[in-house]
């Protein structure tokens, strides 16, 4: 894909870099990446990856902007609150970068609808909150062959693991099912802090762009933990584990289903 | 008995099993932690049944949400 004088203005200081030159940048803007979930951790993925000109990025949301998400959901303004997340998202990347194509999905993922539309990008961030979904991105990936980040957050704590399906160690090996409801706090009890957020975040985009552009060592078969009280960042080995329900040698799980296991009992009105 | 747990060595009293170090460790309900022993995922089952060893080296990687993408 050939630059235009402005294209080549824009990004010049990623295209200055050895691993992207300009025919990284032509990659990028040829890719497509699909963010669920337009919150803490999608935010700043998606500011980043726009900024970045991925060409083509998809933002799932169900949701409107609330007043007490503005601490850390940093594409969403005040003016934004009872908004639809993915319009908010939308309007603010293309303001970003006139570039990139957003295509929004104010749906929830189920196993009914997801796998029609992972499978028209090459690579997903889960930004989501709730081990329903995070636990069917991870499946459905698996079956369309769709690499992912995968990051968690609470308090000052995260994670995030980078799956390549049947290569790396997938979500399920380390934890086989969704945890009981209630016992695991979510972001809405526990509290988090926004920066946090964002750190993550910003890392899920770093995954993405590295796996675009065929460089660098993804975080596959490692879990990046981040401990932002003592600054404290280990990268924990995680070996595939030949008893995983979806990518063991025995697999107990072929198909996609929902597991109904929400985050927390707390309900907005 | 000198453990490795999360990256940092830890004095445990020997014949300790992998419950009891969730118990020490103040992990209150073993439902929100999967255990990694020496490079394996243990499975949930085995927490009791697995006495560790001196040097063992343990990870408890805890579920974690967020992102608040969905309510």
């Amino acid at each position: 894909m050939g630059l235009n004088e402005q294209q080549v203005e824009r990004y010049s200081r990623q295209i200055i870099l050895e691993e992207v030159g300009g025919k990284g940048q032509g990659k990028l803007l040829s890719s497509k990446v699909l963010i669920v979930g337009a919150g803490g951790l999608g935010a700043p993925a998606a500011l980043y990856l726009a900024a970045a000109g991925v060409g083509t990025i998809g933002v799932v949301d169900d949701d409107q902007v609330d007043l007490s998400n503005l601490q850390r959901q940093i594409i969403h303004t005040t003016a934004d609150v009872d908004v639809d997340k993915v319009t908010s998202a939308k309007t603010k990347m293309e303001a970003i970068n006139p570039d990139v194509t957003v295509q929004t999905y104010k749906m929830r993922l189920t196993a009914e609808n997801i796998s029609e539309i992972i499978r028209r990008y090459d690579f997903v961030i889960d930004g989501t909150d709730n081990f329903t979904s995070k636990f069917l991105i991870n499946d459905a990936c698996y079956f369309e062959k769709i690499p992912f980040s995968h990051a968690g957050i609470l308090r000052f704590y995260g994670q995030l693991i980078t799956v390549v399906p049947g290569q790396s160690t997938c979500y399920r090996c380390v934890f086989r099912s969704p945890p009981p409801v209630g016992v695991v706090p979510s972001c809405s009890q526990a509290g988090v802090l926004g920066a946090l957020a964002g750190v993550i975040g910003s890392l899920q985009a770093t995954e993405a762009l590295k796996y675009l552009l065929g460089v660098g060592q993804l975080l596959t078969g490692i879990l990046l933990t981040y401990d932002a009280l003592e600054m404290d960042f280990r990268a924990v080995k995680l070996q595939r584990n030949p008893d995983c329900p979806l990518c063991g040698g025995k697999p107990q799980i072929t198909e996609l289903r929902d597991e109904e296991q929400p985050v927390c009992d707390l309900k907005r009105d | 008995m000198k453990l490795v747990v999360n990256g940092n060595e830890l004095d445990c009293s020997d014949g300790l099993t992998v419950n009891d170090l969730l118990t020490e460790q103040n992990v209150k309900m073993p439902e929100m932690v999967s255990v990694e022993l020496n490079g394996e995922i243990l499975k949930r089952g085995e927490f009791d049944t697995t006495t560790l060893k001196e040097d063992d080296k343990v990870e408890f990687l805890y579920f974690m949400g967020g992102g608040d993408g969905f309510k």
